[in-house]
């Protein structure tokens, strides 16, 4: 099988044509997403393909386009919505959590509202804090939508269309850190992922390390720096967020009994909270260290460099929690 | 300059892996010391020094997995001033950790105070499938009991420290059993036994012990088969290279099982010279230690002749396959009430229906039925053992 080497962008990109291509339903709709391309150039060059119609600028009012997004899926259509970051889809969440998550169980399985909302997340670009922020969490607490964080180019190219096609709402966080990473992709075939389960990305016996989105690449270079001393960690990407799938990570806890999760997030109430109840809930017995967090510093993601980064779990932070949870 | 090699500890081990040197070049060594651990597929084994003199060159290195014979250090011979140097304790035996048990406070305990006993659950729970009690397990050097300090279970093998690996354990077993069947040409002779007398006088012993005296009827049960064993020499000792050695002293090998299905029968030196209380306190700290895996090697190869009892199960008799290299193997059923003729009435007796497994090259029926005889006649009289 011949490969072809893309980045993340690409594959978005690549994703977006795809879906377009196959479905005259869908369109993309967003801030800048035609006449600049998308603020991380994902929909560059999508308008001349597929013109203005089906890639739609939206005004700065993110209430009114995802609500617009909700209306035109409810109508019958296939919207993509893209907000800049996942820092301004709070001004949108009335429509996401009243609204889209909502509209299946009040109408009685009536409505179904098959919206796509794409945002960007996280930090490291020196963005500073409104740009910068994790809130994935706060979208993994809330019944009637999927939450996936493609972490890989494969998935970032995989995902959109099983999103697409799942009548419900699916919000797709794809980490702003991510978007110049490259990966070998097949040049051919159905490149559609499955969106129920987490993904193993390292075998190991010693102890399980859960990341998800930009976190999976330090949690394997953690893993790689162990693997010198002699310690394996298993991977875990989550992949999903909602619904998390317990059982890979059951599993994986059980084999290894040790867990540590890694959540670019702020640690209180944070999904990392969320998955370490599962395994307390489920794998007690099996554990042989406490389940450890390695999480963001609970402040707001600073603006210098330095502070950034050290605001941020590293591949250092995340090795030094697995050597502690094997007692090293 | 004496040649320490790995030692081969028992008929189905060729190569075993050494864990830890308990000696450093330059230690002095006594006859009987133990020297090293190493982690063989019947659990992790002490290895005992039979030569006194002093660590010369350690050549194998813990972690290194070798065959039997391998140098794995030297030791120079005693100078001039030997033989007056007192042994050195070299063992560190595990301290039993009191547990405190935590009342039903009101109150959390004091912060100040942590619980004696920190166990992650894992380990608590591997711990109990092994049916290690975890207060005889020491903690690591922050504390706490983990994984690492229990010994290997069926769940997981090869973790450095040691302990069973149940699995591998099975493949020894099976490979000396196979051996057994194959090379030794078995006889077996069974005897019904009415050990009536053996229990009433346990009773009353019991009655009148402290707790911590009172005796199980192996120890009795051991001292008897130990001294029929001495009349009839063709049962005690070693078949090897087309000959029998008999052995002078009764090392009995008692067949003991483990939790999860190992089993492994560690040798009691000189059984047929001991008495009761000495043996029911040999079997007492030797049991447990071999279901935690720690055994010493002279354990695993002195044994003459094994005892296996099937104890508490319901099993009327057993028919064993003996351990090579030795000649002979003692299987007794479970003691259970039966119709028994006593003079011209029939009564209820305790009876225990014993086996004898004979190598044929080296004895016949009449040496077995000259054994169970005298065991028959030990067991009326207990109070003599």
């Amino acid at each position: 099988m011949t490969t072809r080497r893309m980045t993340y962008r690409e594959a978005v990109r690549e994703a977006l044509r795809e879906s377009l291509t196959r479905d005259k339903r869908v369109f993309l709709m967003g801030e800048d997403v035609n006449r600049y391309g998308g603020a991380y150039a994902c929909s560059l060059g999508l308008p001349a393909e597929f013109g203005d119609e089906r890639i739609r600028d939206a005004p700065l009012s993110e209430s009114a386009f995802v609500g617009a997004g909700i209306g035109a899926a409810l109508g019958g259509m296939r919207p993509i919505v893209e907000i800049m970051t996942i820092n301004f889809s709070l001004l949108a969440l009335d429509q996401i959590v009243n609204s889209a998550a909502t509209l299946r169980h009040m109408s009685g399985g009536q409505f179904s509202v098959p919206i796509v909302i794409r945002m960007a997340t996280g930090a490291g670009r020196q963005l500073a804090a409104q740009h910068s922020h994790s809130l994935e969490g706060w979208y993994g607490h809330i019944p009637g939508i999927r939450v996936l964080a493609p972490a890989t180019v494969a998935d970032a190219r995989g995902m959109l269309w099983p999103a697409l096609m799942n009548p419900d709402p699916v919000v797709i966080m794809e980490h702003a850190t991510l978007y110049n990473e490259e990966d070998e992709l097949p040049t051919e075939g159905d490149m559609s992922v499955d969106i129920g389960k987490a993904a193993k990305r390292r075998e190991g016996a010693d102890a399980t390390v859960i990341a998800h989105s930009a976190c999976v690449k330090k949690a394997l270079d953690a893993a790689d720096m162990l693997a010198s001393e002699g310690i394996n960690c298993e991977v875990i990407d989550l992949r999903i967020l909602r619904p998390l799938d317990d059982e890979t990570i059951i599993a994986s806890v059980r084999k290894t009994h040790r867990a540590i999760i890694v959540d670019e997030a702020w640690r209180s109430g944070s999904l990392a909270a969320e998955i370490s109840s599962r395994i307390t809930e489920q794998a007690f017995y099996d554990l042989d260290a406490p389940v450890a967090r390695v999480c963001g510093a609970e402040v707001p993601i600073p603006y210098p460099r330095h502070l950034e980064l050290a605001a941020l779990p590293q591949p250092q932070s995340i090795a030094a929690a697995v050597r502690k949870a094997m007692r090293r | 300059m004496i040649e320490f090699k790995m030692p081969s500890l028992g008929a189905d081990m060729e190569a075993a892996t050494l864990v830890e040197w308990f000696k450093a070049p330059g230690d002095r060594v006594e006859r009987g010391d133990i020297i090293a651990l190493v982690e063989t597929q019947k659990g992790a084994i002490e290895i005992e020094v039979f030569n006194e003199g002093i660590i010369g060159e350690q050549r194998i290195q813990p972690g290194r997995k070798v065959p039997v014979g391998t140098v794995l250090a030297t030791i120079v011979g005693p100078a001039e001033e030997e033989a007056s140097i007192p042994a050195v304790k070299t063992t560190k035996p595990v301290e039993p950790r009191p547990q405190e048990r935590l009342t039903r406070a009101e109150e959390a305990p004091a912060p100040a105070t942590p619980p004696s006993l920190r166990i992650t659950p894992a380990a608590r729970r591997r711990a109990a499938a092994l049916g290690i009690s975890p207060e005889s397990l020491a903690p690591g050097s922050d504390g706490i009991i983990g994984l690492a300090q229990v010994p290997t279970g069926p769940e997981r093998a090869h973790r450095r420290g040691a302990g069973l690996d149940l699995d591998e354990m099975r493949k020894a077993i099976g490979a000396a059993m196979v051996r057994s069947h194959r090379d030794i040409p078995h006889y077996w002779v069974m005897h019904a036994i009415d050990a009536t007398p053996l229990f009433e006088w346990l009773e009353t012993q019991n009655a009148i012990r402290p707790m911590e005296r009172r005796l199980l009827y192996i120890a009795p049960l051991m001292k008897a088969v130990a001294l029929a064993l001495k009349q009839v020499p063709e049962l005690n000792g070693h078949y090897k290279d087309g000959v029998f050695r008999p052995s002078p002293a009764v090392h009995m090998g008692l067949a003991t099982a483990l939790r999860g299905g190992g089993l492994i029968a560690p040798a009691i030196r000189d059984a047929d010279s001991r008495t009761v209380d000495e043996l029911m306190d040999v079997i007492a700290e030797l049991v447990p230690r071999a279901r935690l895996g720690r055994l010493r090697s002279s354990e695993m190869t002195d044994g003459t002749v094994t005892l296996s009892n099937l104890g508490e199960g319901n099993a009327d008799s057993v028919f064993p396959l003996i351990y090579p290299n030795q000649v002979a193997i003692v299987g007794c059923g479970t003691a259970c009430p039966r119709p028994w003729v006593v003079g011209n009435a029939v009564a209820i007796r305790q009876v225990i229906q014993v086996t004898l497994a004979g190598d044929h090259r080296v004895s016949h029926g009449r040496h077995a039925a000259q054994f169970l005889t005298r065991l028959s006649e030990l067991l009326a009289h207990p109070e003599g053992l």
